[in-house]
């Protein structure tokens, strides 16, 4: 019954009752088929099934898995998360993790708006070149630089720090962030510009002003894609960090080789990994996907 | 500092000229405050230009070095190691010219490895592309639950290549994995050295995970892209006696060609760079069955100090992911750019 409210991302609000009616009797959205409901079912419990797998998997010890695999936890034991959350390696991990993290998206959003400003408000000559230049920056992938990048932050002294990854991360991610954002600033109505030169603002401040405030929803979005990219890369943290500056799934990889016999220690090691990033998911997911979907849309 | 001058000095401008008793005296002072404005001029006349100038360097600026010095220095710097023999000390003297690359080229492994990319870009798109639909249009009912459906389906994708990696090693396991006590359980037994550890599966075994990890993704743009089909059409279609079937193929799937196209190109370029996951499950093993351009260049990099033919190999991975993309562009996404009246004309039509 509810069918028609639950869909929040559906874009026909104003709909009459009766075009309301009529497209429920259209195929399209005959729901209630039983059919509709197993296939749906089964696309989530292939989705989610590794998944809750590796999690019920934490719950268990290696004698429960090793006798039936494909059981549950029986009894329930919690040493193997216990394990994982007492070790100080984790926490260090987690930590390392994070700070990339924020620094890279810190790094994204600021240049990135900023770089984004002239390019979609500015005349200038030359201005459609620069943005190539942005633009080409996508065709370009970490792995293509990634042994010149290894051997340049080593030289700068760089090697085992925070700084190390996540300039080069935030240098890669910034083509995607001017090609988001340059659209959404020049999607702001020119008036408000006039309206605030008019006033008597300089263009820095009606960068600092209005531009700023008006277009969080935008920086939200591309800092969020650069904090996922920053928070699951592998690769270039994989060349870069060592020891006690590795970040998670360097951690995870590590432990999942050092320790491949104890697969229960593996799994809650590998499902509390992977929370911040579930979390922060669902608080922003909307942004996420309207942010995937904007870069695909152009 | 100076902007703050400026406002000042603007501002003053603005309240002087009100006081300047007649209201016709104030209607020109605000007519010629408009072009002073936009074009910061009057006093500072050829200074504006500058000071333009001066705004732009310093919003670009940051941006700007930072993408030359961690971007474009290292990119050009591949090409150059490329072209020398070097283990990573000592200044570059022993220049080889394109030897780098002709070993590299006659490397099996290499050879290998760019076939192993092309076999998962084409994987990829074959695969994902009828379930990735198939389950978007399942979705796009209307149906209990829809939400919680939509996010689950993405959750794959929010996961770190690695996670989802290291989650599926241990499920693939040969005899004590999840996936061989079930196929055990149906009478069924998984190959004695895993699906990982057998060169046959291990390529193919590497792609189902991918397309379990990536799919999430199709179907997430492919919603997006059905929210933009008209309902209207819908309506007519139903009112014309289409069934459903019909209704797909002759309006939502050709609707949904822009999204189609572009989520390919997207696909194509990541599978082109695939790393991580292979990385984790294999390693490039057992005996190269499932080596990408990147892990090559990885091990010869990293591993073996062969920077000159890392670097050698990444600039191929670069033109080969160049190469493809001209071509899409070329024959594929063409139509999507050339000529975006077209398909709306037709859905009036």
């Amino acid at each position: 019954m509810s069918a028609g409210t639950l869909a929040p991302t559906s874009a026909t609000s104003p709909k009459s009752p009766r075009t309301r009616g009529a497209r429920r009797r259209t195929g399209k959205y005959t729901g209630g088929n039983p059919l509709v409901y197993a296939l749906a079912l089964a696309v989530v419990a292939l989705t989610v099934g590794p998944v809750l797998y590796g999690v019920l998997g934490g719950f268990r010890t290696n004698a429960q898995l090793a006798e039936s695999p494909a059981g549950m936890p029986d009894p329930w034991v919690l040493f193997n998360y216990t394990g994982v959350l007492t070790n100080p390696n984790f926490w260090r991990y987690a930590l390392n993790s994070t700070v990339i993290a924020l620094l890279t998206t810190a790094l994204v959003v600021v240049f990135g708006i900023m770089a984004a400003y002239p390019l979609a408000r500015y005349k200038f000559k030359g201005r459609e070149q620069l943005f190539t230049v942005f633009v080409l920056g996508l065709l370009f992938p970490a792995t293509v630089a990634i042994i010149p990048l290894f051997i340049l932050i080593t030289d700068l002294g760089m090697g085992n720090t925070w700084w190390g990854v996540a300039l080069p991360q935030a240098a890669f991610a910034l083509p995607v962030t001017v090609v988001i954002l340059r659209p959404f600033l020049q999607a702001l109505p020119d008036e408000l510009e006039e309206a605030a030169l008019l006033d008597g603002a300089s263009r820095i401040g009606f960068f600092w002003r209005i531009l700023l405030p008006l277009s969080g929803p935008g920086m939200v979005t591309v800092g969020v894609l650069a904090f996922v990219g920053s928070w699951n890369a592998y690769l270039l943290p994989l060349l870069l960090l060592q020891s006690d500056m590795k970040t998670l799934p360097l951690g995870v990889a590590d432990f999942s080789s050092e320790y491949s016999s104890d697969t229960a220690g593996v799994f809650a090691f590998t499902s509390l990994a992977m929370i911040p990033a579930l979390v922060f998911f669902l608080a922003m997911q909307k942004r996420i996907v309207n942010g995937l979907q904007g870069a695909v849309k152009g | 500092m100076t902007d703050v001058a400026d406002e000042t000095t603007a501002r003053v401008g603005v309240t002087a000229s009100p006081a300047t008793s007649s209201p016709q005296a104030s209607a020109t002072g605000r007519a010629s405050a408009r072009p002073v404005a936009p074009a910061p001029g009057g006093r500072r006349g050829t200074g504006s230009a500058l000071r333009k100038r001066l705004e732009i360097a310093f919003f670009v600026a940051p941006a700007l070095l930072l993408f030359l010095f961690f971007v474009v220095v290292p990119i050009i710097r591949a090409v150059q190691l490329s072209a020398y023999r070097w283990k990573g000390y000592g200044p570059l003297v022993d220049f080889v010219g394109l030897k780098n690359y002709v070993s590299v080229l006659n490397n099996d492994v290499f050879t290998g490895a760019l076939q192993h990319n092309l076999i998962i870009v084409v994987a990829s798109v074959a695969i994902q592309l009828p379930l990735g639909l198939a389950i978007a249009l399942l979705l796009n009912r209307k149906m209990w639950g829809q939400g919680v459906l939509r996010t689950i389906i993405f959750v794959p994708y929010v996961l770190a290549e690695v996670i989802a990696g290291v989650v599926w090693f241990q499920l693939l396991q040969p005899k004590y994995g999840v996936i061989d006590a079930m196929l055990d359980a149906v009478g069924l037994s998984g190959p004695e050295q895993g699906f990982l550890g057998t060169p046959e599966y291990a390529l193919w075994t590497v792609i189902v995970v991918l397309t379990w990890k990536y799919l999430g993704l199709a179907v997430i743009l492919f919603l997006a892209g059905l929210q933009g089909v008209p309902e209207e059409l819908y309506e007519a279609s139903q009112i014309d006696g289409a069934s459903w079937w019909q209704t797909q193929r002759k309006i939502t799937l050709p609707l949904l060609g822009p999204t189609i196209r572009t989520w390919a190109f997207l696909s194509m370029i990541g599978s082109l760079q695939l790393f991580d996951m292979v990385w984790i499950l294999t390693q490039g093993g057992p005996a190269n069955a499932t080596t990408t351009m990147a892990t090559f260049l990885i091990t010869e990099g990293t591993k073996r100090q062969n920077y000159g033919i890392a670097a050698a190999a990444s600039v191929i991975l670069f033109i080969v992911a160049l190469v493809l993309a001209l071509l899409y562009q070329r024959f594929i996404l063409r139509r999507d750019i050339q000529d975006p009246t077209a398909s709306k004309k037709k859905v009036k039509a």
